[in-house]
């Protein structure tokens, strides 16, 4: 493994890799190596000793951090300045997949491949916080775009391009995010023994409500039971000023008599049970499951859920059913199960859990259109001419 | 009229035929390509081939009298006649269109409402303009799911009155909205006043349908929140018509607050309204909006809306929060505590709709308001880190006398965009000279402070040749092969965005 501590270091290691067109794996702590297609790398080029928070200005709500800094230290340095990642990055308990590294990740790596959490539906998604970049390509250029202000738009947003690219267009060095102050309370409503269509009426009430939800998920029997209830749940959240989350609560209560009681959670428990849906502890796991996420209109969610369950698979619904979890066994009938439902469904899957054989031997994100795989080809060209940087990691040669 | 000049130089991204050289006209300058001749030789051939694409009449247009309206935009400084503006109304004629004009090697303007401020949608001599005005349909609302499909021609402020009924709304709201399109503003990446809490166009779209120069057809991105692969729907918005052209948009629409209200601050000076609004960050509250106006503006904007805006402040807030009557007067309340902090002069909460009403009115009306006091100004559009604005007003009140052109100031203080509006004489050749020079002193300054050249309006060719400030050669070289990629012929928007590449090699000169 090369995890260089200067900038230079990485150039020199991306350059001499193109000059030999030795395939690099790109990571930090590898967390996420398991997601998407297996790469065939000679070399691991980790980010892993290039960390420090190189700026942090929270009157201005930015913070730059090199892309190797442990996410739990950035984290840690927001919160003593009352702040946050608006979108709540994940991790997710799944990582820890066999023949897998330890769960810690680097903000580098939540940056390549744009993971939010529940917040997402009502704040954006990573990519939606992404001010600037600084990143080396394959070619072993260093560039830069956007800055360290919250609105730019000088020239074309590679900002947008490099988040969600799983360093295969360039390995990042320094990110630069908008943050959030953390609001003062947090406050959940739970409701028991809806069905998924049943939760996604009621979620899509309150996210069409007034009241600026911040979280709408589903949990079936399985997953409840994963995080100690008894019942199928269904939870809505308000993140605020403690005056106005218990104002908007108890307005949220009585849109939803007809669900018949309601739990509520205060702040601590509220904090609690939505790190555990944000980091999928909610997805029932045996060692031999595959995880397969979904992205989907959030009135299809239900749907998809309900069709991935006839086949034997297990999940739950977060973003008000737009965002479905899934897992069960890793094999290509669980894959063209859900692959078919979503596609049906208008939406679109990644599969960040399974054996390298069946990810290697199915597609692991949804084809493109055939014009834009053109385009693509002739993109990465630009970027790394020698298609050395997590070769393969989206889509087979 | 202009002065065509001979070629000497290859470009490197493009082919022989789009060399690029100086059209000079008048006593103003805008460096455009040089017309291929073969395409001005062909004409009579080009615009009887669009009008078999678009048989309707009034969908192919080259007498000069129609083709007035469209020879500039925003920036009215610069005009240039195209060849012929075409009004396509399906997606499918757009394609037919692309596809023609790729095979001829003719280029292509693409135009929504014509508002740009940085001349996006300026004119080439040899280039057929695609007006997109025609497709203005709202195509879907689907208000369970909170999105809403509509034509590029729909006006912004046109998305937020169809689903206002339902108590929705589309979040971006440039000052222009009334006549602004969604089409332009996916090709700006277009803000608002309303950012620092809703973000911009590109946190705001879904989806888009995407016509390449080749023709295709490419749906990027839909109905749901995250994409798959890389985010083309990012790399897209804002790419100010290099990519592509769009033809379908999904916006997320949201659920409006119960309410919102605005007051008004006013401060003894820059410095100290600047640290009110670190204090009020600061202390956890996200307000919807947070403006701020210099002195000048304040003046400017009052004589014109009479808003009760205090004249004798050297700098005044205009802060908005959402939410029910009892949620808005605690938060207005911190706000107030937090405001009487900095010794100021007054303030005025709202008590009601009408109230915030009249107290935006002012803020909104300001390039109204501008005009009235000068003809012509120049509205620039810098981002600085919000830290910087007391030093950076500073300067700019310095060049202003350097200059000698006044300049009023008006800055969304939440986000860092800042608007100078630099007042001059456009009757003057010598006055709009230097209020350009002025101008991009400015921008200079704003990406030496830490920030950038524009926070919301886009390069257009305005603030093309100023992209080495910001952007080191080898940044913009991967730009320009970024557009190669969709566009190898540099045929879309041709000589926008990127400094031309020739241009140090020649020295303009006038006709």
């Amino acid at each position: 493994m090369i995890a260089p501590d200067t900038e230079d270091g990485f150039i020199r290691a991306i350059t001499a890799a193109a000059a030999d067109r030795t395939p690099l794996a790109v990571e930090g702590f590898g967390s996420k190596s398991g997601f998407l297609r297996p790469v065939q790398a000679a070399e691991t080029l980790s980010t892993r000793n290039f960390a420090g928070i190189s700026l942090y200005a929270p009157k201005e709500l930015v913070v730059s951090a090199r892309a190797g800094t442990p996410l739990a230290d950035l984290e840690a340095k927001l919160a003593e300045g009352g702040q946050h990642l608006i979108a709540e990055p994940p991790t997710y308990a799944f990582f820890d997949r066999p023949g897998g590294t330890a769960a810690a990740q680097t903000i580098g790596g939540i940056i390549a491949c744009n993971l939010s959490g529940p917040r997402r539906i009502a704040w954006g998604a990573m990519r939606d916080h992404v001010l600037g970049v600084q990143a080396i390509t394959g070619a072993g250029a260093k560039i830069h775009s956007g800055g360290r202000v919250l609105k730019n738009v000088t020239g074309l947003d590679l900002c947008k391009l490099l988040t969600g690219s799983y360093g295969t267009l360039g390995l990042l060095t320094e990110v630069t995010l908008k943050v959030l102050p953390i609001p003062e309370a947090t406050g959940t409503i739970l409701f028991y023994g809806l069905d998924s269509g049943q939760a996604v009426t009621a979620m899509t009430t309150a996210l069409t409500s007034p009241f600026s939800v911040t979280g709408a998920a589903h949990l079936p029997r399985e997953a409840a039971m994963a995080l100690g209830l008894q019942r199928p749940a269904t939870l809505i959240r308000i993140e605020d000023f403690a005056d106005s989350v218990v104002y908007r609560i108890e307005k949220l209560r009585s849109l939803f008599i007809e669900y018949g009681p309601a739990d509520q959670m205060d702040t601590v428990e509220s904090r609690k049970i939505w790190t555990d849906i944000r980091n999928a502890r909610p997805l029932v796991m045996r060692p031999d499951y595959g995880v397969w996420r979904v992205s989907v209109q959030p009135s299809r969610g239900a749907g998809v859920l309900s069709q991935c369950q006839a086949a034997g698979l297990d999940g739950y619904l977060d973003w008000g059913g737009g965002l479905v979890f899934l897992s069960g066994p890793a094999n290509e009938t669980s894959h063209h199960a859900i692959t078919k439902s979503v596609a049906e469904a208008g939406g679109v899957w990644w599969l960040l859990r399974a054996p390298d054989s069946l990810r290697s031997a199915v597609p692991v994100i949804p084809a493109e259109p055939g014009p834009l795989a053109a385009i693509r080809r002739r993109l990465v060209q630009e970027f790394d001419p020698a298609g050395i940087l997590n070769p393969g990691k989206l889509h087979a040669a | 009229m202009f002065g065509l000049f001979a070629v000497t130089g290859q470009n490197a991204y493009c082919d022989a035929a789009l060399l690029e050289d100086r059209l000079v006209r008048g006593n103003h300058m805008v460096r455009l390509p040089i017309p291929k001749p073969e395409i001005l030789a062909q004409c009579e051939q080009i615009i009887a081939e669009l009008r078999k694409i678009l048989p309707d009449d009034r969908s192919v247009i080259t007498d000069p009298i129609r083709l007035k309206p469209y020879e500039s935009d925003g920036l009215s400084s610069y005009r240039q006649m195209p060849l012929a503006v075409v009004l396509p109304e399906t997606t499918e004629q757009v394609a037919a269109l692309l596809r023609f004009c790729h095979a001829r090697g003719v280029r292509v303007v693409p135009r929504g409402a014509g508002t740009s401020l940085a001349g996006g949608a300026l004119p080439l001599a040899d280039a057929v303009v695609i007006g997109m005005m025609r497709m203005n349909r709202i195509l879907e609302v689907n208000y369970a799911d909170r999105f809403a499909i509509v034509q590029p021609g729909v006006t912004n402020l046109g998305i937020s009155k169809a689903v206002e009924e339902q108590e929705f709304f589309y979040a971006p709201d440039p000052s222009s909205q009334l006549a602004c399109m969604i089409g332009g503003n996916i090709g700006m990446n277009s803000g608002g006043a309303h950012c620092l809490k809703y973000g911009v166009t590109a946190n705001n779209v879904l989806g888009v349908k995407l016509v390449t120069i080749d023709g295709d057809i490419i749906d990027l991105g839909g109905r749901h929140l995250d994409a798959a692969d890389y985010d083309w729907l990012g790399l897209i918005i804002g790419s100010e018509g290099q990519l592509g052209i769009v033809t379908e948009v999904t916006v997320r629409i949201l659920r409006a607050p119960e309410g919102a209200r605005a007051m008004l601050a006013a401060f003894r000076g820059n410095e100290i309204a600047g640290a009110c609004v670190d204090a009020i960050i600061g202390s956890g509250i996200i307000p919807v909006a947070l403006e701020f106006m210099d002195r000048p503006a304040i003046h400017a904007c009052e004589a014109y809306a009479h808003a009760g805006y205090p004249l004798d402040a050297a700098a005044m807030l205009i802060i908005e929060v959402e939410g029910s009557l009892e949620e808005q007067d605690r938060l207005l309340g911190r706000i107030k505590e937090i405001c009487n902090r900095f010794d100021p002069i007054s303030l005025k909460v709202s008590q009601s709709a009408e109230e915030s009403a009249a107290i935006w009115k002012g803020r909104k009306g300001a390039f109204g308001a501008i005009g009235r006091i000068s003809p012509d100004y120049l509205c620039m559009d810098g981002t600085i880190p919000t830290s910087t604005l007391p030093q950076v007003l500073h300067r700019i009140g310095e060049m202003s006398v350097q200059y000698d052109l006044k300049v009023a100031n008006i800055f969304h203080a939440g986000d860092g965009n800042l608007h100078p509006l630099i007042m001059f004489d456009a009757n003057d050749p010598a006055s709009l000279h230097k209020a350009e020079a002025f101008g991009a002193d400015i921008l200079r300054l704003c990406v030496e402070v830490g920030g950038c050249l524009t926070g919301e309006h886009g390069v257009g060719v305005e603030k093309r040749d100023l992209m080495s400030v910001q952007f080191t050669e080898a940044e913009l070289d991967l730009q320009r092969r970024i557009k190669s990629a969709f566009d190898p012929d540099w045929l879309l928007n041709t000589a926008k965005v990127f400094p031309l590449v020739e241009q140090q090699a020649e020295q303009p000169q006038a006709a």
